[in-house]
């Protein structure tokens, strides 16, 4: 029964459907040759890639010769200052054969990392128009994230706390927020330090996570990987089991004030 | 409002005085800490700090894995012209100094480009003296118009220039300026520059802010640590990077740490600055700064620079040359300095996989 019911839960995200939902990066590792033991390890099937980084013309190594063939792909625009530029990544990647998503990120904060939210939907109207999945980094911020709706993102990604801070859910009662209120798919993104965070964001009802910094920099990025795979399997396990009886919105059958009816 | 309204807030002050007296319990404190102050910081360098030099390391390496993961950028120097109107008296260059003067033409600036690109750098500093009328700003312009053709992303080390002229390099393919104060003291400054356009500390002083306004992704500044004493020489460095950082969150600032190194005519270097004391302001910028990127060329020696990479460096200099013309144009050409570390990008790479850190030759394009 539980394997039936797991088998069955895969997750349709920009036309595609997904058995897992771990997503993983390809950043801050000591060595790009690890990625293969690492997407199977974590069994995820999506994958993101700086496009900054990538150096198509090299005849050296190369990140993207380290991402297996079954892999979405899932290129970003890290390194984008503003919507302008990261609708020229975007458009990029695609020539390269990078397929059609993209994971926006507009971030005009060296210090923080936070995405800009206003940039950020201006790329996502436009890349939406063009054809694009898009996937939007983003604040947990409600209307921000309903103005990603309204332009037609694929999902939205809000974070969890700051780019590699590792500090996990700190932006749970927002998030809790948007998946109450947002119906695309929510993917946390950024602050998962462990998988216990992981599996607390799936717990509360997140659709996905993306995990790199703490696959990436731990001691052993195979394991961490199988960890995290694991984790998020559990919480979304919780969550389909725990749905109806924890709903903040279900109607409870009022145990305690019952009587005066 | 320029950095110099903040530097002048401690100005009066003595830091020196300020960082002598400052107790392990400050230093304890500010290695806890989330978010520190410029005084947290003076802790770190101070002299109680050395107690807990292991344990702000450990820190210091937490924070960089975390943000910067196991990586480090490579880049290399390519020095395009010589000439200098400059007396700057601790420099290889300077005007007076009868050495073999030399301006690359667009050809060998091809040449050199082919050369270092063969080694899969991506990432070049072009470097001028400071003689306008021969590397002037058409030719570093079309230089740059030759060099996007085989990097990805170009930075200047040269004369400091109005907003305009960072403008409008920008819009030939420069994306980073590195300049230094050399040295923060005002006294000790115009010793040092008695003479020649780079005599003017405020011009200078506010370059790296003209380049951030201009539009420059990166910015990245320094001190020559050697011409006076480091820890108030670092700590304004730390006080002007953490200025820019706020006034300019879209710029990536990063600092340099260069350290004296002796040249063909000799400077006395008055200041000497240590292995240890290297170190420590390594990590305690780290700890201060977790998002400054931090570099350290070849003028380090290969052994000091092994054992500091994975303490919060995040570029590094390899394959170096400080000569006009040095990959392709034999060894008749005078050097800026001399280079400590001299391994290939060859050599680095495989030293540095052998550590398990990634090179990492791209980080940006002109998308």
């Amino acid at each position: 029964m539980h394997d039936h019911f797991q088998n069955n839960d895969l997750f349709e995200v920009g036309g595609k459907k997904l058995t897992s939902r771990l997503f993983i990066g390809t950043g801050k590792y000591a060595s790009d040759r690890i990625i293969p033991e690492v997407c199977d390890s974590s069994e995820s099937c999506v994958i993101t890639v700086a496009l900054r980084r990538v150096d198509f013309n090299s005849t050296t190594d190369n990140v993207m010769q380290h991402i297996p063939p079954h892999m979405q792909l899932m290129p970003n625009t890290s390194g984008a200052r503003t919507a302008e530029e990261a609708i020229r990544i975007a458009r990029l990647a695609k020539a390269v054969g990078c397929g059609n998503w993209i994971k926006i990120e507009v971030i005009t904060d060296n210090r923080y990392l936070l995405p800009d939210g206003y940039e950020t939907v201006k790329a996502t109207e436009i890349l939406v128009q063009e054809g694009f999945e898009v996937f939007p980094y983003i604040n947990p911020d409600l209307y921000v994230a309903r103005d990603l709706v309204k332009a037609g993102a694929a999902a939205i990604m809000p974070l969890g706390a700051p780019i590699g801070t590792n500090r996990g859910l700190r932006t749970e009662e927002m998030i809790n927020i948007l998946i109450e209120e947002i119906d695309i798919p929510i993917i946390i993104d950024a602050g998962i330090g462990k998988p216990s965070h992981a599996c607390q964001a799936m717990e509360a009802g997140a659709d996905a996570c993306l995990v790199n910094t703490a696959i990436a920099t731990s001691e052993n990025p195979i394991l961490m990987g199988k960890a995290f795979a694991q984790a998020i399997n559990a919480g979304r396990t919780a969550f389909l089991s725990g749905q109806a009886v924890t709903s903040k919105l279900a109607s409870m059958s009022s145990p305690l004030t019952g009587f005066i009816r | 409002m320029g950095f110099f309204d903040e530097y002048k807030k401690y100005k009066e002050i003595n830091i020196k005085a300020c960082i002598e007296s400052i107790n392990e319990d400050l230093v304890n404190r500010a290695i806890h800490k989330n978010r520190l102050f410029i005084d947290d910081f003076a802790a770190l360098i101070s002299i109680a700090a050395l107690p807990y030099l292991e344990q702000m390391a450990q820190k210091a390496h937490d924070i960089k894995r975390h943000y910067f993961g196991n990586t480090i950028h490579l880049f290399t120097p390519m020095y395009l012209s010589n000439f200098c109107n400059n007396h700057c008296l601790y420099c290889g260059f300077k005007h007076d100094l009868q050495i073999l003067r030399y301006q690359m033409s667009f050809d060998e600036v091809e040449k050199e480009a082919q050369e270092i690109a063969k080694t899969g750098l991506k990432h070049i500093l072009i470097l001028t003296g400071d003689a306008p009328s021969k590397a002037s700003m058409a030719y570093l312009k079309s230089c740059c118009n030759i060099l996007k053709r085989y990097f990805s992303s170009i930075s200047i080390e040269i004369y400091a220039l109005e907003a305009n002229d960072y403008k409008s390099l920008i819009d030939s393919g420069v994306d980073g300026l590195t300049i230094y104060q050399e040295t923060y003291n005002e006294t000790v400054y115009k010793e040092l520059h008695p003479k020649g356009p780079k005599s003017n500390y405020h011009f200078r002083l506010d370059a790296p802010q003209r380049g951030a306004i201009a539009g420059m992704r990166n910015v990245n500044i320094g001190a020559l640590l050697g011409l006076d004493d480091w820890q108030v020489e670092i700590f304004f460095l730390a006080l002007h990077a953490k200025w820019l950082e706020h006034q300019y969150p879209q710029t990536e600032i990063s600092i340099s740490l260069p350290r004296m190194r002796p040249y063909d005519g000799c400077y006395d270097i008055k200041n000497s600055v240590s292995d240890r004391d290297m170190l420590q302001m390594i990590v305690a910028i780290r700890i201060f700064l977790p998002r400054c990127g931090i570099t350290i060329s070849t003028r380090e020696s290969e052994s000091f620079r092994n054992n500091i990479l994975k303490l919060g460096i995040t570029k590094i200099s390899a394959g170096s040359t400080t000569a006009v013309g040095g990959h392709t144009m034999g060894d008749n050409q005078n050097n800026q300095f001399e280079i400590s570390d001299t391994r290939s990008v060859d050599e680095m790479v495989a030293y540095l996989e052998k550590v398990h850190i990634q090179p990492l030759f791209k980080d940006w394009e002109r998308f």
